[in-house]
C-alpha cells in the first residue's frame, strides 16, 4: 500500500477504517467514563460509611445518618413480589399464545397487544395506577384492616407485574416457539394430551429459557424508576409488611437529588445509584449468558 | 385412570385460558382509559397552549411536545452516527478482543437503570455547566439509544450475505464503498427499523430527564436552556392534586402512545416494504 502513489482512495480508505476505530471506541470510552464517575462521585460515601452503609437501617439525611438497607429491602421486595406475580401470568399468555390459539387473527392481536404494552412508558402505568389501583387497594386494606395508605409496596409491586408481563411473555414466547416440532408431534402421536406434552415435553425442553426470561425481567424491574417512585408511597423505612409504604433504591434518588445538599448527602446517592448498577448489571449478565447458550446448536461449546 | 387424564387436561386448558383473560383484562383496561380520558382534554389549546397555572383554565402542553421533539432530535444527532459505524464496525470484524469489548460495552449499556445514566449526565454537563438544559437531557436519550442501534445494525449487517461484499470486491470496488454502497443498502430496512424502535424507547422516558432536562413551564427551543418533555410533565401533574393539571396528564399520556403506536407501525411498514430478499 505504502508504496502506492497516494490516490484519492487510499486516504478515503484510511479515513473509513480510522472513523470505524473512533465510533467503536467512543461506546468503549463511555462505559469506563460511567464506572469511573459513578465511583468517583461515591468514594466519600464509601469512604465514610464503609460496608455499614449497605447494612445500616436508617436513613436520616438531617442528622447525617444514612443507611441504604430500607431501599435495598424495597428493590428486592417489590421487585420479587412483582415477579411471582408476573411469571403466572406470562407463563400462561405464552402457553396459550403457542400451544392453544389456532385462530391466525386473534394470534396476531394477541401478539400486537402484548408488543404495544411493552413499548408503554413506564410514567403512564404510574399514572394509571395512581388514579385506578391505588383506590381498589386503599378499599382492600381497609376490609382487612392494615393501615390504609394505598400507596405502597404492594400496589408498586402490582403495578410493576403488569408492566412486566408482556416483556416476560415475549421471550418466553419466543424459546417456546424453540421447541422441535417432531418431539412434539411423537409425544402427541403416542397418545399423550396437551396437557402431557405442555407438562412433559415444553416445559422441560425450555426450561432454561423461562430461566433466562426470570433474569431479564428482574433486571429490568430492578432499575423501574417512575411507576415505582409513583406508587411505593416514599418513606425511608424498611417495609414492615407488604402493604406498608417504603422506598427503592431508584426512588430514593429520584425524590432526594434535586434536594440534596452537601456533599456527603449527594455522594451517598450516588452510591445508591452505584449499588443499583452493580445489582441490574450482575443479573443481566446472567440472564444475557443463559440465553446465549441456549441459542448455540448441540454439540457446540 | 383414563377420565382422571381427560379431567386434568381439560382443567388445565381451563386455568390457562383464564390466566390469559386475567391478564389480558387489565393491559386492555389502560389503553380504553388512556384513549378516553386523553381524546377528552384534547382541543386547540392543548396542542398551541403552555400549561395555564393553578385555577386558571386548562391550557396545553406545546411546551412539552416540542420539548420532547427537540430532546429526540439531539439524542438522535449524538447516537445514530456513532450507533451506525460502531454496528458496522463489529458486523464487519466480529473477532479479536477489541470487538469483544465493544460488544460487551454495548450490552452493558442497555442494562443501566435510566435513573443512573440521569444523574451520571448530571455531573457530566449539569454541573459543568452550571445548570440544567436541553443538551443534557438529549445526552442522556442518546446513550440510551446508543446501544439498541447498535445491536440492530450489526444483527441486520450479519444478515447481508457475504457473496454480495465479495463481488463488489472482485469488481475493483474500494472496500469503505462497498460498505457504504451495497452492504448497508442491503440492510437498510433493518437499520431504519433499528432506528426507529430506539427512539421509541427513550421517547417516554421520564427518569434520564428529571436531573438533566429538568422541565420548563414555558416554551423554549434553546439548547442551552432546560425544557420540558411529555413524560416529565406526565409525571409532575400526574401526582398533583389539580384536576386540570391531571387532565393535561391524561392528554399527555394519549398522544405520547399515540406517537409510539405510530414508530412501532412504521418500522413494521419499512421492515416489510424495504425488506430486501436474499
Amino acid at each position: 500500500m505504502k508504496n502506492n502513489a497516494p490516490s484519492k482512495y487510499t486516504f478515503v480508505e484510511l479515513s473509513f477504517e480510522k472513523l470505524l476505530n473512533i465510533a467503536s471506541s467512543i461506546t468503549l470510552f463511555l462505559i469506563g467514563a460511567i464506572f469511573i464517575t459513578m465511583f468517583h462521585s461515591s468514594l466519600q460515601a464509601i469512604r465514610e460509611f464503609g460496608i455499614g452503609f449497605i447494612t445500616g437501617s436508617q436513613w436520616d439525611p438531617v442528622a447525617d445518618i444514612f443507611g441504604a438497607l430500607p431501599f435495598i429491602t424495597g428493590t428486592l421486595l417489590t421487585s420479587f413480589t412483582a415477579l411471582i406475580i408476573s411469571m403466572v401470568f406470562s407463563l400462561s399468555i405464552s402457553i396459550y399464545i403457542s400451544e392453544y390459539l389456532n385462530n391466525g387473527m386473534f394470534r396476531s392481536f394477541l401478539k400486537s397487544l402484548i408488543e404495544i404494552m411493552a413499548a408503554i412508558p413506564s410514567v403512564i402505568y404510574g399514572f394509571w395506577g395512581l388514579i385506578f389501583l391505588v383506590p381498589l387497594i386503599r378499599n382492600l386494606e381497609m376490609k382487612i384492616g392494615v393501615m390504609p395508605y394505598g400507596v405502597g409496596i404492594f400496589s408498586a409491586s402490582l403495578v410493576l407485574a403488569i408492566m412486566i408481563i408482556p416483556y416476560a411473555s415475549a421471550i418466553i414466547y419466543e424459546v417456546m416457539s424453540m421447541t422441535p416440532k417432531d418431539i412434539k408431534e411423537a409425544a402427541y402421536s403416542l397418545g399423550a394430551n396437551k396437557y402431557e406434552v405442555i407438562k412433559n415435553i415444553i416445559l422441560p425442553y425450555v426450561r432454561t429459557g423461562i430461566f433466562a426470561g426470570i433474569f431479564l425481567s428482574l433486571g429490568r424491574a430492578l432499575g423501574e424508576t417512575m411507576a415505582v417512585t409513583m406508587l411505593i408511597g416514599n418513606m425511608n423505612i424498611i417495609p414492615e409488611n407488604i402493604f406498608s409504604p417504603g422506598n427503592t433504591l431508584a426512588s430514593v434518588i429520584v425524590n432526594e437529588f434535586a434536594e440534596a445538599s452537601g456533599d456527603l448527602y449527594f455522594s451517598t446517592l450516588f452510591e445508591i445509584g452505584l449499588i443499583l448498577f452493580l445489582i441490574t448489571l450482575i443479573i443481566n449478565m446472567a440472564g444475557s449468558r443463559i440465553i446465549k447458550r441456549m441459542y448455540r446448536p448441540a454439540g457446540e461449546k | 385412570m383414563e377420565k382422571y387424564r381427560i379431567y386434568k387436561n381439560r382443567l388445565f386448558s381451563a386455568v390457562i385460558t383464564i390466566l390469559t383473560v386475567i391478564s389480558i383484562v387489565p393491559l386492555i383496561y389502560i389503553l380504553v382509559l388512556i384513549t378516553m380520558k386523553g381524546i377528552g382534554s384534547i382541543n386547540w389549546d392543548f396542542f398551541f397552549n403552555v400549561p395555564a397555572p393553578v385555577g386558571e383554565g386548562q391550557g396545553g402542553i406545546s411546551n412539552a411536545i416540542s420539548g420532547t421533539f427537540l430532546l429526540i432530535i439531539l439524542a438522535s444527532f449524538f447516537s445514530i452516527p456513532v450507533g451506525l459505524l460502531t454496528g458496522i464496525f463489529l458486523s464487519e470484524r466480529a473477532e479479536g478482543r477489541f470487538s469483544y469489548w465493544v460488544r460487551v460495552s454495548a450490552d452493558i449499556l442497555q442494562g443501566i437503570p435510566s435513573i443512573v445514566i440521569g444523574i451520571i449526565v448530571y455531573i457530566w454537563f449539569v454541573k459543568q455547566t452550571g445548570g440544567f438544559s436541553a443538551l443534557a437531557g438529549g445526552i442522556s436519550l442518546a446513550i440510551m439509544m446508543l446501544p439498541v442501534i447498535i445491536r440492530t445494525t450489526q444483527e441486520t449487517l450479519n444478515l447481508v450475505p457475504d457473496s454480495l461484499k465479495e463481488a463488489s470486491l472482485a469488481l475493483g470496488v474500494p472496500y469503505s464503498i462497498t460498505v457504504l454502497k451495497v452492504v448497508i443498502p442491503a440492510g437498510i430496512s433493518g437499520i431504519v427499523t433499528g432506528i426507529l424502535l430506539s427512539i421509541s424507547r427513550v421517547i417516554g422516558e421520564a427518569a434520564p430527564l428529571l436531573f438533566t432536562a429538568f422541565g420548563n413551564p414555558f416554551m423554549n427551543m434553546n439548547i442551552f436552556k432546560p425544557v420540558s418533555a411529555m413524560p416529565l410533565i406526565i409525571f409532575k401533574y400526574a401526582i398533583s392534586p389539580f384536576e386540570n393539571w391531571q387532565n393535561l396528564a391524561w392528554g399527555a399520556s394519549f398522544i405520547l402512545i399515540v406517537f409510539i403506536l405510530v414508530l412501532n407501525l412504521f418500522s413494521k411498514f419499512v421492515t416489510e416494504k424495504w425488506k430486501t430478499q436474499f
